[in-house]
């Protein structure tokens, strides 16, 4: 598999240019569209900082969701429990899963492969037995409905966005926190670090030859997808108006993993390509019928029998294929 | 003797995991599927034969190796193109039977529980140690330590046991030796998918058959095989008594807590020997 990413992406903006145009969602589109664009937002999100471990530096995680219930509980107590305001509790949703992470990861790093995959799931599944039981904080099996609201009036205050309803100013909030999130992750990957983790993936024996502290590499990269796990997760304990144990469940690892093989783990742009699609896709379906996982087991087999470069490893194939058909001579 | 029983039942079905594991090398998300659907199976074969007094054991059968044979179909058709892939590709695929599976089950057999009575001729049972044990536990115990003994058996003392474990140290010399790996993996597979088959109908007297069994098993059988060893077969008996023991004892301890003192112990065991108690490094 060829793991080059596209010359053409390289010097546009697409944070930027992605975040220009989702900004106008309220305006142009309905109620419900804001709804939608608000999810692909925050599991865009979680499905990047998924594959900083799986693409970047080929650690298959199937517990990634821990981190993201994690940073839905933190923020969901520090809110509902102790009224503290969105402006503390998001950062601590984030510091609080990366904490989880760096404990949890210490561990999982020390393993390779398959027993990697299988640590990460007894991990994520030990938070779920405690986000279950553990009454007195996280709620149990009820779980913490009604999380408030942050306080959004300083966006009313903003010439032209004073007639938005609080749904819409969730969501430009929400657009605005992921769209800094993705452009610090975006640097990340691209910085030596980031190259130093995809040499890891590519060859690790040969990393630590060179003198790369490849545990330590690797750990750092659990903790920072952990981390914005966890940010995700806040933004979508306050999205969903709740916190239940149902979403540190392990199948929903496994969800966020065919999100990001959909959109294309080669590419930092892949898991948002596959968040949306994916939205898109559960949203048509559970309009005619209400088997939707049948539809998405189907999907994910045809995905890895035909496309294991997902939608942007596909469209680049075609993109390149297209190029040397109708310019003869640009290889 | 309640853990004990659990611990039976977990070793009828993380044998076959352990076993598709040790030989190919395929962590199979879709066990715990295949487990439900042997469920299902055996009790539409009930509805099927209902006036027959001993229908119950016919219905296993034919669960089971409906199930082998459904096993057989995915093995063949789809997931022998995949053993040169990544893990990750492998894994989604079982992943992906999970989400087909457990839907088709509800197409077909709708969200209702459903029951199948114990079989007449094991419908009593007996007093010890002040509790009642019904004799179908007591069956299921036995069967639970035959096939282990004939599993091991047949893996240590005949030829086809020999060529599965020839297979599960090093394909490719046995490929280069001549001998059909292929049919050894899609053997194994029919084996592996035949005891969950077994496992889901004999199940379905002491549990009734609601969808979602399948995701909640197959966590249960991850953890058994993780701490007896993945792909080893006594380490596969090892865990699941283990598994009965901790869960029993853990809610006498920590009420409540019992599900986290097993996941906890599934984590400690691969932080120390991820190979697990009885299993070997890779």
């Amino acid at each position: 598999m060829t793991r080059r990413r596209g010359a053409f992406a390289r010097h546009i903006p697409w944070t930027l240019i992605i975040f220009l145009v989702a900004f106008w969602v309220p305006w142009v589109g309905s109620r419900y569209d804001t709804f939608l664009a608000t999810q692909i937002a925050i599991d865009a999100l979680f499905a990047v900082s998924l594959n900083l471990l799986l693409g970047t530096t080929g650690l298959v995680s199937f517990g990634h969701v821990a981190y993201f219930g994690v940073g839905a509980y933190v923020c969901a107590i520090l809110m509902k429990t102790y009224g503290f305001p969105f402006a503390a509790a998001f950062p601590a949703a984030g510091i609080g899963a990366a904490g989880f992470a760096l404990v949890f990861g210490f561990f999982c790093v020390r393993l390779t492969k398959i027993y990697f995959a299988m640590l990460t799931l007894a991990f994520s599944q030990i938070v779920w037995a405690v986000c279950f039981k553990w009454n007195d904080v996280t709620g149990g099996d009820q779980g913490l409905p009604d999380i408030p609201y942050p306080d959004l009036d300083w966006i009313s205050a903003i010439p032209g966005l004073a007639e938005l309803r609080i749904g819409d100013r969730f969501y430009l909030l929400t657009l605005l926190l992921v769209a800094v999130c993705l452009a610090v992750l975006r640097q990340i990957v691209r910085s030596p670090f980031g190259r130093m983790l995809t040499t890891i993936r590519d060859n690790a024996e040969r990393a630590a030859f060179i003198g790369l502290n490849v545990r330590a590499y690797e750990l750092a990269a659990f903790v920072i997808a952990g981390g914005f796990a966890g940010l995700a997760g806040a933004l979508f304990g306050i999205f969903n108006r709740g916190v239940f144990a149902d979403y540190v469940f392990w199948s929903k690892s496994a969800e966020v993993m065919i999100m990001t093989i959909l959109g294309g783990m080669d590419y930092f742009w892949g898991p948002p390509v596959g968040a949306l699609a994916l939205v898109w896709l559960n949203q048509q379906t559970t309009s005619y019928t209400e088997y939707w996982p049948f539809v998405l087991g189907t999907l994910l087999v045809v995905l890895l029998f035909a496309f294991p470069g997902g939608i942007v490893g596909g469209l680049v194939t075609g993109f390149r294929f297209a190029r040397r058909r109708l310019v003869p001579g640009d290889a | 003797m309640g853990g004990l029983t659990t611990a039976m039942f977990l070793f009828l079905i993380a044998s076959g995991l352990s076993l598709v594991f040790g030989v190919m090398r395929v962590l199979n998300f879709a066990h715990g599927s295949f487990y439900m659907i042997g469920a299902y199976l055996a009790w539409q074969a009930v509805q099927w034969l209902q006036p027959t007094p001993e229908r119950f054991w016919p219905a296993a059968l034919f669960a089971a190796l409906g199930v082998a044979l459904l096993g057989a179909l995915v093995e063949r058709l789809l997931l022998r193109y995949l053993y040169g892939r990544e893990e990750l590709y492998q894994l989604l695929f079982t992943y992906a039977l999970v989400l087909i599976l457990g839907d088709a089950a509800k197409f077909v057999w709708g969200t209702t529980q459903l029951s199948v009575s114990r079989p007449p001729s094991l419908a009593g049972g007996f007093e010890i140690f002040g509790a009642t044990l019904p004799y179908y536990n007591l069956f299921i115990m036995a069967a639970g330590s035959a096939i282990a003994v004939v599993g091991w058996l047949v893996l240590s003392r005949t030829g086809a046991g020999r060529m599965v474990r020839a297979a599960s140290f090093d394909r490719e010399m046995l490929d280069a030796l001549g001998a059909n790996v292929g049919a050894i993996y899609t053997g194994m597979f029919v084996v592996s998918s035949f005891l969950a088959g077994l496992s889901g109908a004999l199940v379905t007297p002491i549990q009734s058959i609601v969808p979602g069994m399948d995701v909640e098993i197959i966590v249960q059988a991850f953890i058994v095989v993780v701490i007896g060893g993945l792909g080893s077969f006594w380490g596969t008996f090892l865990g699941s008594v283990i598994y009965g023991q901790v869960l029993s004892f853990g809610i006498l301890i920590f009420p409540g807590f019992s599900l986290f003192s097993v996941f906890a112990l599934m984590a400690v065991i691969l932080v120390i020997r991820p190979w697990g108690l009885l299993g070997r490094p890779l």
